[in-house]
């Protein structure tokens, strides 16, 4: 198969109809779960409009003004009208900045003050002025983006992702320089753990973090400058990711719109599954951050790995298909184009089992040849890492030959040192020296090999495949949220009304209104 | 080198010869490459103690920045006798024999309560432990009849888990803690032993740490009764488990 950036992988053959009946379900399962999202808004979705609308920075005690305004709304019940209304009302009476629209909101009466129709029509009016006037500036920065992106163009693919994840945003800057140099095109600074648990986003640069490091504005901005900065000096244009997952998914997608961002890890399904984040919440959330990915040409890469670091790789191959099935749907939905859906999955079966190559061949293979025009995201073993740095070296180096040979979009690369520490400089240069060595050695080899017909590569692809179709088949008659309660992905179970978030969810009013919405539907 | 042969009980490194003291190392120095690079680098080594200094490769890592591998001889040597090593001492019985012999001994169904503690989001490892899947093909706590085994998930808060271990009336509970750093996995481990502690369940559950940077002296330091490190199997914590419950009720030997 030929691969638009001109590379070529074996031809796998596979039943064109039961690809067909994967999407045809897929659709399924999305339906009644967009029409469930188009009903409601959250609390992360108005804060979004807000900060869109103008509304940065922090109050008192550090709380973001976005954050109080939702909650003083939230709080009478008023959030079902959308924030944007009491936005234009506070400006309508003669609010100036932010703060004073935020103090105006928390100091309205516990009941809907009445308005008289024409004043409504005037509100909206203003505020969709506002947004579109917002959004078109935004558009700028992201043409900004792309225009640096096109001056300096992007390395070869698959594009090495690499993690930097010191805490410290300036030691990251530091870090991701050296990874840049050493050959990484993708630099992606993990966040402080449990950070997708906060209903709000953090402000300032930060420079303590656990495992990772905040993401807030000033981090993009400060990453972002660095990376530019470096991408001029190299000649190579620079990728900078971050994490549109937790509580602030739209919000987080919002300002790393705003701060040049590149991608986003975004799947429908993980918060929920792995951070026990409501199912409603996510999914509302979900929909609104990918339309805003889709305004700003952000790549998301979604999850699906995660779910074979849980579940047995092997055993579980087909939920990965099933549900990069179910996020494309989702991804469609929200519009984005194909080039903009990084599905994710993994190298991760048991090295200590016999032919794993055919097998991981196989899946890698079969998630290319589905999804031919996304830029597939390959994760690298983790699981079966031990602190033996020389097997995990060996046991990348393994990743990294079948990433290139099936033709991925994005490699994150493996750390050998995966199982003990947050990636130290030494560990990523000894990871982009294999795998610089692995592409340039097997550059030609995908369009020189052909598998054998019937052989053990095509039947595992056909079964896994075979497989996904059956669990779609339940997941589409039970429903998602359903399926979910009965751990069909990722071995974990779920309830609709269980986790994290849900006291953010709000049901839309008849006369609810949202601006930025408006403009990210009708594009 | 010495050919002699080595007292006994005394260990030194090994490459091809025995106490040749081979050790290998690499590590990266904020310096472009060069010879005076490679100069920093062997005098690093031998401030290491390292004789025999072989600088075997200097690479170029980054701007500023210069990779080594290094070989050397180290007159390191060890007396056995001399360590204090505290270790979990398991005896392993076959699955089934485990689960007839802790429900005979014990009357009823061991409950044990697991969670990844705190701020920390990785449940990877109590997953392998308590899941019923279990890990490389030794299955879960969740699987042993004799074991009422309950995986509460990531990010439990201690006092939550506490709280937990009082209600289900727990005879142990397994905290997992992957984040290290800056030493996060310390303060929040002890934070569940305080938490047990006040609510006056400490003598009563049997606490285990677990963890890839945790081995029993650290969680034996931290205020628990046993610590498993990386490559722990499920049977390892449920033989453990087990005999520890038996030699609390006094009714069987001791682990």
């Amino acid at each position: 198969m030929l691969l638009d950036d001109g590379r070529r992988v074996p031809d796998l053959p596979l039943d064109p109809e039961e690809i067909g009946r994967c999407r045809e379900l897929a659709a399924a399962v999305t339906d009644p779960v967009l029409a469930f999202v188009e009903r409601h808004t959250t609390v992360s979705i108005e804060r979004t409009v807000l900060r869109l609308l103008g509304m940065n920075g922090a109050g008192p005690g550090g709380v973001p003004l976005a954050n109080l305004a939702v909650d003083e709304l939230a709080r009478r019940g008023l959030l079902g009208r959308g924030a944007a209304w009491w936005f234009g009302l506070a400006l309508r009476e003669g609010a100036a900045a932010p703060a004073d629209v935020a103090a105006r909101i928390a100091s309205l009466p516990e009941r809907a003050p009445k308005v008289e129709p024409s004043a409504d029509r005037e509100i909206r009016a203003l505020v969709a002025e506002e947004t579109r006037a917002a959004v078109a500036e935004l558009r700028d920065r992201v043409a900004r983006r792309d225009g640096l992106r096109r001056e300096l163009g992007v390395g070869p693919r698959p594009h090495r992702y690499l993690i930097v994840a010191t805490g410290n945003i300036h030691d990251d800057v530091a870090q991701a320089r050296a990874a840049a140099q050493a050959g990484a095109d993708v630099i992606a600074v993990i966040r402080s753990t449990a950070q997708s648990l906060l209903d709000y986003v953090p402000e300032g640069a930060t420079t303590e973090g656990f495992g990772g490091t905040y993401a807030t504005q000033e981090n993009f901005r400060i990453m972002r400058a660095a990376l530019d900065d470096e991408s001029r000096r190299l000649g190579r244009y620079l990728q900078l990711t971050n994490y549109s997952s937790g509580l602030c998914m739209p919000e987080i997608a919002y300002l790393a719109a705003v701060e040049r961002l590149d991608m986003l890890l975004n799947d429908a399904m993980y918060g929920i599954l792995f951070r026990d984040i409501n199912m409603r919440r996510t999914l509302c959330d979900q929909h609104f951050s990918r339309r805003i990915c889709a305004l700003a040409g952000i790549v998301i890469n979604t999850g699906e790995d995660n779910y074979i670091t849980t579940a047995d790789a092997d055993e579980a191959a087909h939920t990965v298909i099933a549900s990069q099935f179910v996020n494309e749907a989702f991804a469609h939905r929200a519009g984005l184009p194909d080039r903009l859906v990084g599905l994710g999955h993994a190298f991760e079966i048991d090295p200590a089992r016999e032919d794993t190559i055919a097998r991981e061949l196989a899946q890698a293979l079969l998630v290319r040849t589905l999804f031919p025009a996304a830029p597939i995201k390959y994760m690298p073993p983790t699981k079966h890492k031990g602190g033996d740095i020389f097997f995990a070296h060996a046991y990348d180096v393994m990743a990294d030959v079948i990433g290139a040979v099936t033709g991925q979009g994005i490699q994150l690369l493996g750390m050998m040192t995966e199982a003990m520490h947050n990636p130290l400089l030494m560990d990523r240069f000894v990871a982009l020296r294999a795998a610089d060595y692995v592409g340039r050695a097997w550059r030609s080899m995908g369009g020189e090999l052909e598998l054998r017909r019937g052989g053990l590569v095509e039947a595992r692809a056909a079964a896994t495949l075979h497989r996904a179709r059956l669990l779609l088949e339940e997941v589409a008659r039970e429903g998602l949220f359903a399926a979910i309660g009965k751990a069909r992905f990722g071995d974990v179970a779920r309830q609709e009304t269980g986790g994290k978030g849900l006291a953010g969810v709000v049901e839309r009013d008849p006369d609810h209104f949202n601006p930025l919405l408006d403009l990210l539907e009708a594009r | 080198m010495s050919r002699a042969p080595s007292e006994a009980g005394v260990v030194r490194p090994y490459g091809d010869r025995r106490d040749d003291g081979a050790v290998q190392l690499s590590f990266v120095l904020p310096l472009e490459a060069g010879a005076r690079a490679r100069e920093a680098a062997t005098a690093i080594a031998r401030q290491l103690g390292l004789e025999q200094v072989h600088v075997a490769a200097m690479e170029r890592a980054a701007e500023g920045f210069t990779f080594f591998v290094v070989y050397a001889r180290t007159a390191a040597a060890v007396d056995l006798g001399a360590l204090e090593v505290p270790e979990v001492t398991l005896e392993h019985r076959g699955f089934d024999e485990l689960n007839a012999h802790a429900l005979r001994a014990v009357g009823r169904r061991i409950v044990v309560l697991g969670a990844c503690t705190g701020a920390d989001a990785h449940a990877v490892g109590i997953d392998a432990i308590m899941n019923m899947k279990g890990f490389a093909g030794d299955p879960g706590l969740e699987r042993y009849p004799c074991l009422d085994a309950r995986n509460l998930g990531a990010q439990v808060e201690n006092v939550d888990l506490a709280r937990a271990c009082g209600a289900a009336g727990a005879d142990a509970v397994l905290v997992s803690q992957v984040v290290t750093q800056r030493d996060v996995h310390r303060r929040n481990a002890r934070d569940l032993v305080e938490q047990l502690e006040r609510l006056g369940l400490r003598g009563r559950v049997i606490a285990i740490l677990g963890g890839p940077r945790i081995d029993h002296r650290l969680a034996l330091e931290l205020g628990y009764d046993a610590g498993f490190g990386p490559g722990t199997r499920p049977s390892d914590v449920a033989a453990y488990v087990v005999a520890e419950v038996i030699r609390r009720r006094g009714t069987g030997p001791g682990p």
